[in-house]
């Protein structure tokens, strides 16, 4: 059921109970001097010469001097429209990231709030909309009063059922199942696309659904609010490592003024969707675009994290030496092996290589044949020494 | 709207780096006394660039969850929090008594009480002792007992030092404990010594770190002796020459740390009404009675 939030329009809406919440609601901005006007019912405080209520529907009913009571039979008669308003304006709010999302779930920003906008959003909530973030899956469905209920799932467990999963209700709660993939290593980046599987957060209302999200993956929501406001602020490489001090300042000599291929390196090994589900969104700088894909993530990277800041400082060093030339005596499928084994370290494909198949050049007997034939005691590849002095 | 945003060194490599950040988080979430308490990393996520923009509030008290004052407190955090026109000298400090510093944060408008390091407030004392029963199990440990207060020496930073100095003095002024000595690990008094720095028969030793990692769990059991190899652990307590010591791990994972750190954001200002003794009290050490 993977993102199928901005659903086709069904004709009618699911019937929905006007609460006394959202009548409460209706009726305190009303008597603030409020008008309400969402999902083709329009409310109002009479005029000053005038009593009660006017109300106009889209169907172009109108009436005037409504009571209480004539106000409540009205609102129930368009209970969409009003639990709406009131779910949207008085308990999400407007305005920043949580309202942002929250309305981007269910597809507001593409049905919108007039009648038939209200209409369809609750027919696909009434089926239970879903949209993937990361690998997160967040459906919401509509309970009898217009209310919300959130689930948060990892996607590839989007079929399962929910009994089978390890159920959870504080978003906090989160921070301690995705610290650690499904093999039990700690996850530093947690944007990697490692998330574990095994549990649901499946009673959430609006904040819970945020909160989970973004205990998750944190300010992912926060940055790609910023970025649908057109306000997010990008950091690229070089500004980002122009900041850095202590022992990292050292990155900064790493920018040669020689172009920018070791950071087209750096986005490769760490930034790519099979390590990263951000979006990168920072270059080498202003003016200079990296020449890897930056992937296709619903969130943005807006400037280097740690973990490359981490990385680049050691890639510094090790890029500080001069080149060498070693001569090495391999055979063809020695060398093809050798790159065999680079492969599958990089793609993180070791633990998926059967124990018994040797015709797999990282398999661990080969690699071990390998090793025994062409190590030295020292350990050195074909008894070439890494300093030509050793010898 | 106020909000608490507590910052922490956190770990690429150790997962329990982050652990006594979002324990203290939580006792002080459960006050009530913030609309939000955020949690911010140096090396996790969110990161200290990121973590004011996770917190709708437009009041923000950031406190350090450092040991004590310098290259962190006062170049870092600042800088990844783009705190405008930040100067150290606006905490006024001689290296231990970093107060608070009201600024903007350039990227979200939200005004900082930025506030000096828990590890230097007079209340981490009150921690330090209290980490001491915990240990030993004893709400009244003191007759008999040596204390000795263990961290970085001045090779990474002064400060450092100044900090361990300050508590072993006001543990002393207690007058609680037969002894009371700073030791640290890359200078003298050094605690790879520590027996000959004491004369009772039962030390505890409590570390001023934040969180248990490679300094508190691998180097300080192996160099005072109380293990050959971490690995195997250790003994509480532990005989090393004829002195028991009972080695208590980070300070910073003693659960009266949230106490220091709404002390913090109560001296810069924030509106913590009974929260401190709420957290005094549901932190405390069980006696078992």
């Amino acid at each position: 059921m993977a993102d199928r939030a901005p659903a086709a329009a069904p004709a009618d809406p699911p019937d929905v109970t006007l609460g006394g919440a959202a009548f409460d609601a209706l009726v305190r901005a009303l008597d603030a001097g409020e008008s309400v006007d969402h999902g083709g019912f329009t409310a109002r405080p009479a005029d000053a010469d005038g009593d009660g209520y006017v109300v106009e529907t889209a169907a172009g009913e109108r009436r005037e001097g409504l009571s209480e009571s004539g106000l409540h039979e009205l609102a129930s008669e368009h209970a969409a429209a009003v639990t709406d308003w009131h779910f949207l304006t008085e308990r999400v709010g407007e305005g920043g990231p949580r309202a942002d999302f929250v309305r981007w779930l269910e597809g507001v920003d593409v049905h919108g709030v007039d009648a038939e906008g209200v209409i369809a959003r609750y027919a696909a909530l009434a089926d239970g909309a879903a949209r993937e973030w990361g690998q997160l899956l967040v459906s919401v469905r509509l309970g009898d009063r217009g209310d919300r209920v959130y689930e948060v799932r990892h996607a590839d467990e989007a079929g399962a059922d929910a009994a089978d999963l390890d159920g959870h209700d504080d978003p906090l709660e989160a921070r301690r199942l995705v610290k650690f993939d499904d093999d039990d290593r700690y996850r530093p980046l947690k944007t990697a696309p490692t998330l574990p599987t095994g549990w649901v957060f499946a009673d959430l209302d609006h904040r819970g659904v945020y909160e989970t999200v973004e205990t998750v993956y944190p300010a992912t929501v926060a940055n790609w609010h910023r970025e649908r406001e057109g306000e997010l602020d990008v950091n690229h490489w070089r500004e980002t490592m122009g900041r850095q001090s202590g022992i990292y300042g050292v990155i900064q000599t790493w920018d040669r003024g020689e172009g920018h291929e070791h950071v087209n390196w750096v986005a490769e090994a760490t930034c790519d969707d099979s390590q990263c589900l951000k979006r990168r969104e920072w270059e080498y700088d202003e003016e200079t675009d990296l020449d890897v894909d930056g992937g296709d993530g619903v969130f943005p990277c807006r400037e280097p994290c740690s973990l490359v800041v981490s990385a680049a400082r050691k890639w510094t060093k090790l890029e500080g030496e001069t080149e060498r030339t070693y001569e090495f005596e391999l055979t063809p499928s020695e060398k093809e092996q050798v790159e065999t084994i680079i492969d599958a370290v990089a793609d993180d494909r070791t633990d998926e290589i059967r124990e018994a198949d040797v015709y797999e050049g990282a398999n661990r007997y080969r690699t071990r044949f390998l090793r025994a034939k062409r190590f030295d005691e020292a350990g050195n590849l074909c008894g070439v020494p890494t300093e030509p002095d050793e010898e | 709207m106020q909000a608490l945003v507590i910052v922490a060194h956190g770990s690429h490599l150790n997962p329990d780096s982050s652990t006594p950040t979002y324990r203290h988080a939580d006792t002080i979430r459960a006050t009530g006394a913030f609309d939000e308490v955020r949690t911010g990393f140096w090396k996790e996520e969110p990161h200290l660039r990121e973590v004011l923009r996770t917190t709708e509030a437009d009041e923000v008290y950031v406190v350090p969850l450092f040991v004590s004052e310098g290259y962190f407190t006062e170049q870092v955090i600042p800088r990844e929090l783009r705190l405008s026109g930040w100067d150290v000298e606006q905490w006024g400090s001689d290296g231990l008594s970093a107060d608070q510093a009201t600024l903007t944060a350039a990227d979200t408008g939200q005004t900082v009480h930025y506030c000096g390091p828990v590890g230097t407030h007079e209340a981490m004392t009150d921690v330090l002792v209290r980490r001491a029963e915990t240990v030993t199990g004893d709400p009244d440990v003191g007759e008999g007992f040596g204390f000795a207060v263990v961290g970085h020496g001045t090779e990474r930073n002064e400060n450092s030092a100044k900090a361990i100095e300050y508590h072993a003095d006001r543990i002393r002024e207690l007058d609680r404990f037969d002894e009371v000595r700073a030791l640290y690990m890359d200078e003298d008094p050094e605690v790879d010594d520590l027996p000959e720095f004491f004369e009772s028969d039962d030390v505890v030793l409590v570390p001023l770190f934040i969180a248990d990692g490679f300094h508190t769990q691998e180097d300080i059991p192996e160099d005072v002796g109380l293990t050959d190899d971490y690995r195997e652990g250790y003994d509480v307590p532990a005989t090393v020459d004829g002195v028991r010591v009972w080695y208590a791990g980070a300070v910073g994972t003693e659960p009266l740390l949230a106490d220091v750190v709404l002390e913090r954001a109560a001296d810069a200002g924030a509106d913590v009404e009974n929260a401190l003794e709420s957290v005094r009290e549901t932190t405390r050490v069980a006696t078992g009675d």
